[in-house]
């Protein structure tokens, strides 16, 4: 009895060292090695900047300058409120601090300077596709940006989502961080167009559902599912046949730059602030992205609530 | 015969605008498919894929200035849900902040009423047309 209750102490013991081990920061997803990189381009830093919708999130809300980063967006979840954090170049309440190695650490792993895990809320699941030097480029044009005095409150989460150990958990089971590899066989545009759906652009972050733990459902990627800031229902976005199949290429890269569809109706809720964003970029990037989002195999997403006639 | 189908038509018209008012969803939809409708023929005519019509040019924004007019009348409160509509509860919240979106995008309108150039023509529908995405964002849920 009393040697039982030994190795069950033994084993607990072993299985919080090995949580703890394998939930740390640095173990779980150490940040890439950053050589010396070349002086930052500030013009594609801006242009990842919009692609990225950096602003839709981080921009203080009831104001319309979409360059001061000043946080305080209160995203809706099922797992708590996350309070969107301020990161303009604020010494003290913003990232104006932060050297470039710890930008590239928050953006590609997801780890904070200090060492903490960020909830998945932020989209490093995505912006880990960008290499350094995109990222380099993108703090450097931040950097321009006016400095916004202001914390955010911490996040409203429940137990145990406000333990932020446990997204060392999270990213063990769901979390990738290789960058983005170019595909030889296929041609630059859609390699292009690759890069920017998957990576700045995160646009599966909202186009895919997810599952009990917050992971996006890998098998229906792109096939769109219930809002997850809330009410309705966001797009499937493969080539099914209630998705893009029926769109051409110039359809979609005209709704990424305009709002309309085929139809000419306008897309609404978040969906128009990505708009915005996408038309800062060149049409190039826009049929890029198009080119891109014709080759997804047609894929079901979770079935819509049944509609009503008329 | 003739006289006949007009009455039929006639008939048919009053029908429907009697349906119409009793189901404000269908009728706001109505509305903003005729929007949708007049910015295709619009948008044809600003890529130059349609000869400028300056008729044509400044209907476009008669439909824009009507639909602005009557839109919003049609959300009272008994028509929040329903009919795969796709209005947002902020409507409802935000009744001063929507009616204000409304005159605004009334008003870029009647600045087209009288164009009579392509270029003119394009100004006033861009200005017209960036009202769809910014009112959407607030008031419209995805669907």
């Amino acid at each position: 009895m009393r040697r039982l209750l030994i190795t069950l102490l033994v084993f607990i013991a072993f299985g919080v060292a090995g949580f703890f081990v394998l939930t740390d920061p640095r173990v779980v997803s150490p940040g890439p090695e950053v050589g010396t990189l070349p002086a930052p381009d500030l013009e594609n830093g801006k242009l990842l900047f919009a692609a990225g919708g950096c602003a839709s999130c981080h921009a203080t809300p009831g104001q319309d300058d979409k360059s001061r980063l000043g946080g305080g967006l209160v995203l809706e979840s099922p797992f708590g409120k996350f309070h969107v954090p301020n990161i303009s170049p604020h010494t003290r309440d913003g990232i104006g601090n932060w050297g470039t190695a710890d930008f590239i650490q928050a953006m590609t792993a997801g780890v904070s300077p200090s060492g903490q895990h960020y909830y998945p809320a932020f989209p490093y699941t995505s912006y880990r596709q960008m290499p350094a030097k995109a990222v380099a480029d993108l703090l450097a044009y931040i950097r321009t940006l006016p400095s916004v005095e202001g914390k955010a409150p911490a996040h409203e989460l429940g137990f145990p989502f406000n333990i932020r150990r446990l997204v060392g958990g999270w990213k063990l089971l769901f979390f990738d961080g290789a960058p983005f590899k170019a595909d030889p066989s296929k041609s630059e545009e859609w390699n292009r167009g690759a890069y920017l759906v998957n990576g700045p652009g995160h646009c599966a972050e909202c186009h895919s559902s997810r599952n009990r733990l917050g992971a996006i459902v890998q098998a229906t990627r792109f096939a769109g599912g219930p809002d997850p800031e809330g009410k309705g229902w966001v797009q499937n976005i493969t080539q099914a046949e209630d998705g893009l199949g029926k769109w051409s290429k110039a359809e979609i890269a005209e709704l990424l730059e305009t709002g309309f569809t085929p139809s000419f109706d306008n897309v609404g809720g978040s969906m128009a602030a990505v708009v915005r964003n996408m038309a800062q970029l060149s049409d190039a990037d826009r049929l890029a992205m198009a080119e891109y989002l014709k080759s997804l195999p047609a894929v079901q997403g979770p079935a819509r609530p049944p509609k009503p006639a008329g | 015969m003739l006289r006949s189908a007009f009455v039929a038509l006639g008939l048919a018209v009053g029908i429907s605008a009697v349906l119409a008012q009793a189901n404000p969803i269908s009728e706001r939809r109505d509305a903003m498919k005729a929007v949708g409708a007049a910015t295709r023929e619009g948008a044809a005519m600003a890529k130059g894929e349609a000869p400028f019509d300056a008729a044509k040019a400044q209907a476009v924004f008669k439909v824009y200035g009507d639909a602005a007019k009557k839109m919003p009348g049609l959300y009272p409160d008994s028509a929040k849900t329903g009919g795969e509509t796709t209005a947002a509860p902020k409507i409802w919240e935000d009744q001063a902040g929507f009616k204000a979106a409304f005159a605004k995008f009334e008003a870029d309108a009647a600045k087209g009423a009288a164009v009579t150039d392509l270029a003119g023509f394009r100004t006033a529908f861009g200005d017209a047309t960036k009202n769809c995405g910014t009112c959407h964002e607030t008031y419209r849920i995805k669907k």
